[in-house]
């Protein structure tokens, strides 16, 4: 490494999806010199795949009326089932509405309020007022009082994003993409920056920050059928961990969504069910007013998806070759709302199932959606354990969602956390040198050095990257998912230690040489398979069910012994995580009963 | 669906081993329901050369990594199942675009750099008061803005475009669409002859010779000849105006 070759920033961003591009904006704008890293281009991120909407309490449609903050946060409170932060919960829907007006201003096409009568799918009328048209209309999202989801027609991750990007494209900040930052330069005390690897070259560099922000989405690709981008492979998160200081917060907590398509396991937006869709099973029965008279298909999302399980191990689901799925109907809702507020949805079906869901049923069923967990933070998104390092959306446990997030508190939370997150970070490299320790830039980067080169050499080792990253996909999704047991777990966690310990054998295929996607995912599977025992660990220790979290042998939420959030860190040589924990802090709403859910199933 | 074994005829290049020239090598694989080339390739990575490299990312056709030439035409490779093609199918990096290696195509930087030169984001003056609620807009010029913003910049329009494979500097269907999106909508408070001074040019909307290939292969189904109209209409109007 040549030090000429460094890159110096006040700020670098490591993910420019919509948390990471909006931390970078809020920097920016306050005059500091900031990098963003990316796999990918950021249009390209996994936040462009967001359909359904964006939470904010503006009470612009009939069945949003009287909404305010206080019954956004009830709702948040509740979907986790406890677990988030309260004082958190309350920052973010104050802000959320502030963040949806300003993107409007920022160019998003948000669909609008048209005033006039309509009949729901369920018989009910709703007027919309006239001195409401024309502002940002909403839809429903399960588990929510209110109608409360706002949206721009079916693809509002997309125009989000889009509208993002123009700002940092129009404010000149520095975009790296194709880079992947693989190990963070700190000294157990301060973070420094990142080595990084070019996905171009396979060359390295070292990034040199004041401030180093993680904001690298969930992990949902260790599970063998998730809805996630192929890129989500919890990188960050991977890398906050091997500092050895850095704890991250409730792994085990996972979500579910109810409707991924099979086998693909591409998503269907909630917005099908928040429109008036139905679940139906084999004997195209509408089954779930039978386990959540009130809710129906719009409980919260473990509570969906945990219900079709149930309903599909009863004898209910559609036998298929990719095993039993439950149909997701939305026939009556009529081709002009399908292909408008669902057209995604409609081509989806066209395009990977080969059927026309205006006419036709589609196969659903529940698939690894999002992680609760992640890097621990404050409320300012400051890392636990290492100062000048923030994490900010999918990436970070600063603990909006506890152990379930609502549908359409993702992209808000997105948005609201590189608001806050950025401010804090502008605020202090204001302050901060720019000055670096030459002999742990030095260190780091030859350590990372060291391991390319020996994967290179190819003089050792004997394991299959792509076998043992199989294996681990597949472990997870059979023992750590929808329902846990204490024996499942016990086998899940004994399985991914013995990948982990081959994982440090492994042999590269091919050469290694330049852009090498074996290279790099060679890389990556130490990571990802410490993140595994992380959530597989901490899944096992926790013996209660709480929102995404179901043991079949604890089915009830133990608030006596188990209000608390699981820290999980990695010391260093270490072959297993140490598993600590901290009180979730209640200031506004005590536990209570959800009002949807009743466990344990019978 | 009677099982074939197909045969992949695939561009291969890695700049980092420059003394092996360009070439296409050929891979066999047997076909399974409902295959997609995401799933083709990945098992072809997998099982049989693991350095093959290719762009995926969403995988169910959104976020416009997967651009590439299947059988000669621009397209997702994502969304093409291989039950619709041949037995045998040659896949190729697109054109235009910076190649990274075999199929991996550079589209990042050539649309970052296409959106820093259409300045693609809302001008305005207007400063944000985030106590204010947010100003009016109706319903059916929104569903116009989301319907032009819709283009995932994959990259297949410019690929597909003689021009743009001609002149480097040409802004194509894409960029021409995108300068649609912002003319219609009356956040951005650019007037049309400040519009017309980036793209009332050759590199812009009087570059294009009408072959119309971008509105035949658009993945996202733009009507992108529509789009042209409708900018060419305004700038030729500016044109004149602004004289």
């Amino acid at each position: 490494m040549k030090w000429s070759e460094a890159h110096l920033t006040d700020v670098l961003v490591i993910g420019a999806g919509l948390a990471g591009e909006r931390v970078a904006i809020e920097a920016a704008s306050r005059g500091h010199t900031v990098t963003i890293l990316s796999l990918v281009p950021p249009r390209r991120s996994h936040s462009t795949a967001a359909q359904g909407g964006m939470q904010a309490s503006l009470g612009n449609v009939a069945m949003g009326y009287g909404d305010n903050p206080d019954i956004h946060f009830e709702d948040t409170v509740k979907g986790s089932d406890w677990g988030c932060d309260q004082e958190v919960a309350r920052l973010f829907v104050e802000l959320a509405p502030v963040a949806v007006r300003q993107m409007a201003q920022w160019g998003v096409p948000w669909s609008r309020v048209v005033p006039g009568k309509r009949t729901l799918p369920d018989g009910v009328e709703v007027e919309e007022l006239p001195e409401k048209a024309g502002l940002i209309a909403q839809r429903q999202f399960g588990g929510t009082a209110k109608w409360r989801t706002c949206f721009a027609s079916d693809g509002t991750g997309h125009v989000l994003q889009y509208a993002m990007d123009s700002v940092v494209v129009k404010l000149g900040i520095t975009v790296h993409d194709r880079s992947e930052a693989i190990a963070l330069i700190h000294d157990g005390k301060e973070c420094y920056g990142a080595v990084v690897v070019s996905l171009r070259t396979g060359e390295l560099r070292p990034y040199l920050a004041k401030a180093t922000v993680i904001a690298t989405g969930g992990y949902g690709r260790m599970y063998g059928v998730s809805t996630n981008a192929v890129i989500n492979e919890g990188t960050g998160m991977a890398i906050a961990l091997d500092t050895g200081v850095v704890p991250l917060g409730n792994m085990e907590a996972v979500q579910f969504h109810p409707t991924g398509i099979v086998p693909a396991g591409i998503l269907v937006t909630e917005g099908c069910r928040g429109d008036g869709g139905y679940l139906l099973d084999k004997n195209l029965h509408r089954f779930m007013p039978d386990y959540e008279p009130v809710k129906k298909e719009v409980a919260s999302r473990d509570v969906v998806s945990r219900w079709m399980v149930h309903h599909m191990r009863k004898g209910f689901g559609v036998d298929s070759p990719y095993g039993p799925h439950l149909w997701l109907d939305l026939r009556h809702l009529g081709e002009a709302h399908i292909c408008t507020n669902l057209r995604e949805v409609y081509t989806i079906c066209a395009n990977f199932l080969g059927i026309n869901c205006v006419h036709e049923l589609i196969p659903v069923r529940p698939t690894q959606h999002y992680s609760m967990g992640g890097v621990r933070t404050n409320i300012h998104g400051e890392v636990v354990g290492l100062s000048r390092l923030y994490a900010a959306g999918e990436a970070a446990c600063w603990d909006l969602h506890g152990f379930n997030r609502l549908g359409g508190n993702s992209l808000a939370e997105t948005i609201v956390a590189g608001m806050v997150v950025g401010e804090r970070v502008a605020e202090f490299v204001k302050e901060a040198p720019l000055t670096f320790p030459f002999s742990l830039v030095e260190d780091h980067l030859a350590a990372q050095a060291a391991r390319i080169e020996a994967l290179r050499r190819r003089a050792s080792g004997s394991e299959d990257v792509y076998v043992l990253r199989k294996k681990m996909e597949e472990t997870l999704l059979e023992h750590v998912g929808i329902f846990r047991t204490g024996e499942g777990l016990q086998q899940a966690v004994a399985t991914l230690q013995e990948l982990y310990q081959r994982s440090q054998d492994l042999r590269l295929r091919s050469s290694g040489l330049g852009p090498n996607p074996e290279l790099f995912a060679a890389l990556r599977l130490p990571g990802m398979l410490r993140l595994a025992l992380c959530i597989a660990q901490g899944a096992l220790l926790r013996t209660e069910s709480r929102g995404s979290h179901y043991r079949e042998d604890y089915p009830q939420r133990d608030d006596v012994n188990w209000l608390k959030r699981t820290l999980a860190t990695w010391p260093p040589g270490a072959s297993m995580p140490v598993i600590d924990y901290e009180p979730v802090k209640i200031t506004e709403l005590p536990p209570g009963d959800r009002g949807y859910g009743t466990m344990p199933i019978k | 669906m009677a099982e074939r074994l197909l045969t992949f005829s695939i561009f291969r290049y890695n700049p980092a081993t420059p003394e092996i020239a360009p070439r296409m090598q050929e891979f066999q694989l047997d076909e399974t329901p409902n295959m997609t080339l995401f799933i083709a390739l990945n098992r072809l990575r997998e099982e049989q050369d693991p350095s093959l490299m290719f762009d995926f990312v969403c995988r169910a056709a959104v976020c416009g990594s997967c651009g590439m030439l299947i059988n000669g035409r621009p397209g997702l490779a994502c969304k093409t199942l291989t039950q619709d093609l041949p037995d045998r199918i040659t896949l190729m990096p697109l054109p235009v675009f910076k190649l990274v290696g075999d199929l991996s195509v550079d589209t990042g930087v050539w649309f970052r750099q296409l959106n820093e030169n259409l300045e693609a984001w809302i001008h305005t003056d207007k400063e944000f008061d985030p106590k204010s609620p947010e100003e009016r807009m109706d319903n059916a010029l929104a569903q116009e803005i989301y319907e032009a913003e819709r283009c995932i910049e994959c990259g297949s329009c410019i690929a597909a475009c003689a021009t743009a494979n001609m002149r480097a500097d040409f802004v194509g269907a894409a960029g021409l669409n995108r300068i649609a999106r912002f003319l219609i909508d009356p956040r951005d408070e650019r007037s049309p002859q400040q519009v017309f001074e980036v793209v009332g040019t050759d590199e812009g909307v009087f570059g294009c010779i009408g072959l119309m290939a971008c509105d035949d292969i658009c993945p996202m189904e733009i009507p992108l000849q529509q789009q042209l109209a409708l900018v060419r209409r305004k700038m030729a109007w500016a044109g004149l105006k602004g004289k």
